[in-house]
């Protein structure tokens, strides 16, 4: 069982409540990119064995999405984060970094 | 004009705890700036009371606010003063980027009383609902079993239940039967 905690409503969130809305942190390449590009950014994903950043919504809630740093492995949750950022904020890294050291996903490590 | 009637009409059931159906109620749903000073002086107008934080409720019988998320707070007044309500807000607010719509009609609402209400609850919603954890003044939104639903205590032994109108005869069924007779879990 997955238990998150959004960081709208301050609620700790049991799986059921949650809708899980795949990896987080794409970057979108649409109109103008390259057909490599934009294959690369609607099929490719990541499917880590460790270290994993998700998008979650609050479904039965608040309605809110937001972003989670967890643990595909064991299910540890690092975290969970605002939804209006690209980038893990620092916080979370240092939270993964203690956990596990030298963890890299993506550009972010 | 039609009689407007409540999707159960009071239904009522006691087991464990009481169930009812509440009847009409007037409901608001306002989305906006919450720290916005125009917002929080509708509301006051609205409803006496200033602006929740974050799963707060402040109610008092049919009327009051709760926190529905950062930017959306649901409004209840009474049923039969939600349309002048409305518009006196809807005019307050007309300077403002903020939407005020009457879901009276959209939803259902439910009181659970009785030494076991949390019980009831609990066996439905997957929310910590010990005294310590749930307290009068605070509102949760989760589901109950397979449909969405928010509530909040009136008192240390009642909750109110508010669901979507097409799922009221659902919610009922589902009170109904976690409300049976000898159901007791001993939890709460």
């Amino acid at each position: 069982m997955l238990i998150l905690n959004c960081p709208y409503c301050g609620v700790d969130a049991e799986e059921t409540e949650l809708a899980a809305g795949g990896e987080a942190h794409l970057k979108r390449f649409g109109p103008g990119s390259s057909d490599d590009e934009f294959h690369d950014y609607l099929f490719m994903r990541e499917n880590p064995k460790g270290v994993h950043f998700e998008r979650w919504r609050h479904a039965n809630g608040c309605g809110k999405w937001f972003h989670a740093a967890r643990c595909t492995q064991t299910l540890e949750v690092f975290g969970t984060y605002s939804a209006q950022t690209t980038e893990p904020p620092q916080e979370i890294k240092d939270a993964i970094t203690a956990k596990r050291p030298g963890w890299s996903w993506r550009e972010f490590s | 004009m039609s009689e407007p009637i409540s999707a159960l009409n009071h239904a009522s059931y006691e087991g464990i705890a009481k169930v009812e159906e509440c009847g009409l109620q007037g409901m608001i749903t306002l989305r906006g700036d919450l720290s916005d000073k125009v917002l929080a002086k509708a509301v006051k107008d609205a409803t006496g009371q200033k602006v929740p934080g974050q799963r707060e409720a402040f109610v008092d019988g049919d009327t009051g606010v709760c926190w529905m998320s950062t930017d959306e707070l649901l409004v209840l007044v009474p049923y039969a003063e939600v349309e002048a309500k409305l518009a006196a807000m809807t005019n307050a607010l007309s300077g403002t980027h903020a939407l005020a719509v009457n879901v009276s009609d959209a939803r259902a609402v439910f009181r659970v009383s009785g030494a076991n209400a949390r019980e009831v609850l609990g066996k439905l919603a997957p929310v910590e609902l010990s005294a310590e954890a749930f307290q009068p003044g605070q509102i949760r939104r989760s589901r109950l079993a397979q449909v969405a639903g928010a509530f909040w205590m009136d008192d240390a032994e009642t909750f109110r239940i508010v669901c979507f109108r097409s799922a009221a005869d659902y919610a009922f069924k589902l009170l109904k039967v976690a409300a049976q007779p000898g159901s007791e879990v001993g939890v709460y």
